[in-house]
């Protein structure tokens, strides 16, 4: 059942993650962000840390586990796991993108969506009557569909090379969808995963700050003025709204 | 039935940079001024948490709710118009302060040239050099009578800047001296002046240091945090009006500010007006807000649609060219320029302030010969450092994949080593681009949304190449390496990508009411104590930012309110 492979999975594969992974984030893991990545957590790896604190933000709000788990896959091939650091599955990005669409954004609630609905030119901008919420909900289903008929298999199960093969043809619009175009839900998808590597660590992306210190964003700095005509380079430590104190 | 109130001697539609302005003239000389704002209240104390770019940047936080209220758009006339369901061409302001809150504070004087354009053109290449349907008109007023109110501008909101080589007369200089320069600017000002260019710093309301201005209002300095555009400024160190104008004028007790009060119609008698009507947005309730004098100082598109639903002014008719009201919509042409990757550097991109560059004049108004270019005017050249923001700045270089492992690393690796200088172009006014009501679509009250008729032309193509080509120039000049991403097609106007909200135009000024609405105290022709400032008075859009000429221009509508008050009546031209 869905369900349970998704409890079971996710702790595995971060387990993973972090075992490969020593090298990348190296003195970066600190404290309670490390530990709670791991559901036991290694004291004689951390002597000194203090007790893991679970993530209260990772739970699902809109998706289902199912859909989950084609998002959390796509994203990771989007933006994956490398020698550079973590992906978007270790970043959370597809929780990022499960709390947008649970919220305003995945209501169109600042966006004008009455009638009448004609179908416009391109330089007219999205026309449709579908929120973004239902557009994740046709797409990610097509996915799998379209994995299920090319390969066999459901879009989280296939091996990567297949999975951006089928991210390719949505990219493209090779895929031909009926209420959307498969390259409107992709670039919906491509946007919101750059968006749940990079905002604030507050939306439940961007865990750890990581996709910040890949980037050598420092975050909320509140002044640069020591820097900004300095012909070097200054690297910092990042810090989230969370740390921004006036 | 709308509950009518004590009259006032002014009503202002819009408390934003004209509206502050406005008050604040008014009410230092005594006058009583109310302020009627759709939006909510503002202040600095509210960006404690502001450095979050999903919520301000992506997500709109400071804009107009476009589920209530939006535009439509269509190409050319035998096109539908549909409507712009969500933000990306350009963005709408509300509240108080309007888009004066969340703009970059990039602070321009626009050229002589701009203000007599015509008459210029022709002077120089003969009448033939405007092709047919490019409605340019000279504004009624010269670069030299608008001066000292661009001073008085500079002055009130403190720029920051030293004296373009290649622009007006000034005065008096820049009361703050320049923004910091970074090694990018100096890179750019180094490759100008290689090619007998003009490079200097960009004019900018990001204050450079603590200053107090004419009115006794003071305020610190730019800390440089990258967060200017679409963002408030959390230690008021960015005029904008909640800062500067509106205090002022709240201090003499002769302003009052409603928010949450949507005004729907100027209400009038013959060609005077008598007053606006307006509903309480958390009520529903109706309100007649009777005035002596009504000035609309909201955006360049309500400026033209509450004209329009109040059948105030001749409407625009784009088949004869007669009629004012809506006419002469421009925008600019912002694609035309070049991105340079730089493998042996590595720069603060992450620090910056939304006017911090060195830019250059060389290509913009009629500066260089146009005697072969298939374009008049041109545009101000720049490179500036905003502060990068790692949602919206994914620059990789030309070739690269949109997404993966490869698109990860390039997106990181050039993060900040990436350079960009774009142009700033100017775009001219035609017969076929226009405002007017929209036949189907209504905002939350019922009333139509304003129609934009507009796409890119000939000229804007021309534009675009010649930049990109000047552009890209500069940028191998400091050294990027050879995989420059230039921008030099300009497709058709598309309203989806984010291009720059310096929309103009619909109400236009000019020494005639043949072919203007206003005159040049934003005196409407047809009603004499109706004012109409903004940028929609702007007879075309030029290649620099508009809020400077906009700023000379409100403070000229408050001279003219008041010499209007004084005589008691009649045309002030």
């Amino acid at each position: 059942m869905a369900d349970s492979n998704n409890v079971k999975e996710q702790p595995v594969s971060r387990r993973n993650f972090l075992k490969n992974s020593g090298l990348v984030l190296g003195s970066l893991v600190v404290g309670g962000v490390a530990g709670s990545l791991l559901r036991k957590p290694e004291p004689q790896a951390q002597p000194a840390a203090p007790p893991p604190t679970a993530d209260y933000n990772q739970a699902l709000m809109f998706f289902t586990p199912e859909q989950f788990k084609v998002a959390d896959a796509a994203c990771e091939r989007i933006f994956p796991e490398d020698e550079l650091g973590p992906g978007a599955k270790a970043l959370g990005a597809a929780y990022f993108i499960d709390h947008q669409l649970a919220g305003d954004w995945g209501f169109n609630a600042r966006d004008y969506m009455q009638a009448p609905f004609y179908p416009g030119e391109i330089t007219q901008g999205y026309q449709g009557r579908l929120k973004r919420r239902e557009i994740f909900d046709i797409g990610l289903q097509e996915m799998n569909n379209y994995s299920n008929s090319t390969h066999g298999k459901r879009f989280y199960e296939l091996p990567p090379e297949q999975q951006d093969a089928v991210l390719k043809a949505f990219e493209s619009d090779e895929v031909k969808l009926t209420t959307i175009s498969a390259s409107t839900f992709f670039n919906m998808l491509r946007a919101s995963t750059i968006e749940g590597v990079y905002a604030d660590p507050l939306y439940g992306g961007n865990k750890n700050m990581d996709g910040w210190k890949m980037k050598n964003f420092p975050g909320n700095q509140m002044a640069y003025t020591q820097l900004i005509d300095k012909p070097e380079f200054v690297k910092m430590a990042p810090l989230s709204l969370r740390d921004h104190q006036h | 039935m709308a509950k009518k109130l004590p009259k006032v001697d002014v009503v202002i539609v819009g408390v934003g940079w004209g509206g502050g302005i406005i008050a604040s003239e008014l009410t230092k000389q005594g006058l009583t001024v109310v302020g009627l704002e759709r939006g909510k209240e503002r202040k600095t104390e509210d960006y404690f948490m502001v450095h979050d770019e999903l919520r301000y940047a992506l997500r709109y936080e400071l804009m107009q709710d476009l589920s209530k209220e939006t535009i439509t758009f269509r190409s050319k006339m035998n096109v539908r118009a549909l409507p712009m369901r969500s933000y990306g061409s350009f963005l709408l302001g509300t509240g108080l302060g309007g888009s004066g809150v969340h703009w970059n504070g990039q602070t321009f004087r626009f050229l002589p040239y701009d203000f007599e354009i015509r008459s210029k053109t022709i002077e120089r290449y003969g009448a033939k050099k405007i092709p047919e349907g490019m409605t340019i008109q000279d504004w009624g007023i010269t670069y030299d009578q608008l001066e000292p109110y661009f001073d008085k501008f500079e002055k009130m909101a403190g720029i920051a800047g030293e004296e373009n080589p290649l622009g007006g007369k000034r005065s008096s200089p820049y009361p703050t001296p320049p923004m910091r320069t970074t090694p990018s600017m100096k890179m750019f000002a180094d490759a100008a002046k290689k090619k007998n260019l003009h490079p200097y710093i960009l004019p900018s309301a990001n204050l450079s240091q603590a200053y107090t201005n004419p009115d006794g209002v003071a305020r610190a300095a730019c800390q440089y945090c990258g967060f200017c555009e679409r963002f408030g400024c959390e230690y008021g160190a960015k005029a904008d009006p909640v800062v500067t104008v509106i205090p002022v004028a709240k201090k003499t007790g002769k302003f009052e500010i409603r928010t949450h009060s949507h005004v729907r119609r100027i209400l009038h008698t013959g060609n005077k007006a008598t007053g606006v009507l307006y509903t309480d947005v958390t009520t529903g309730e109706e309100f007649e807000q009777p005035a002596d004098i009504v000035v609309m100082t909201s955006y360049v598109f309500n400026n033209t649609r509450i004209l329009l639903m109040s059948k105030l002014g001749k409407p625009y008719d784009p088949t004869t060219g007669k009629g004012v009201i809506g006419k002469n919509y421009a925008y600019q042409v912002l694609r035309g320029g070049a991105v340079g990757f730089f493998d042996d550097k590595e720069f603060n991109n992450y620090a910056g302030a939304g006017s911090l560059g060195m830019c250059l004049d060389d290509y913009n108004g009629d500066n260089f010969d146009h005697s072969n270019l298939k374009f008049i005017h041109g545009a101000n050249i720049s490179v500036t450092q905003t502060g990068f923001r790692p949602i919206g700045t994914n620059k990789v270089p030309p070739g690269t994949p949109s997404w993966g492992k490869d698109f990860k690393a390039a997106s990181i690796k050039y993060t900040n080593r990436f350079i960009s200088v774009g142009a700033q172009g100017a775009s001219m006014p035609f017969q076929q681009h226009f405002l007017d009501l929209d036949p189907t679509y209504k905002d939350a009250f019922g009333d139509p949304l304003i129609r934009i008729t507009y796409d890119f032309v000939d000229q804007d193509r021309e534009l675009a190449a010649f930049c990109a080509d000047k552009c890209a120039e500069i940028v191998k000049e400091m050294g990027a390496n050879e995989k420059l991403e230039i921008n030099r097609k300009l497709g058709p106007y598309d309203i989806t990508p984010y291009q720059s909200t310096h929309n103009t135009g619909g109400v236009i000024m000019g020494a005639s009411p043949d072919n203007s609405a206003v005159n040049n105290y934003l005196q409407m022709w047809d009603a004499e104590n109706v004012f109409v400032v903004g940028a929609s008075s702007f007879a075309h859009n030029s290649g620099y930012n508009p809020t400077g000429t906009m700023g000379a221009l409100s403070y000229r509508a408050a001279e003219g309110i008041l010499k209007y008050r004084k005589s008691g009546g009649g045309m002030l031209v």
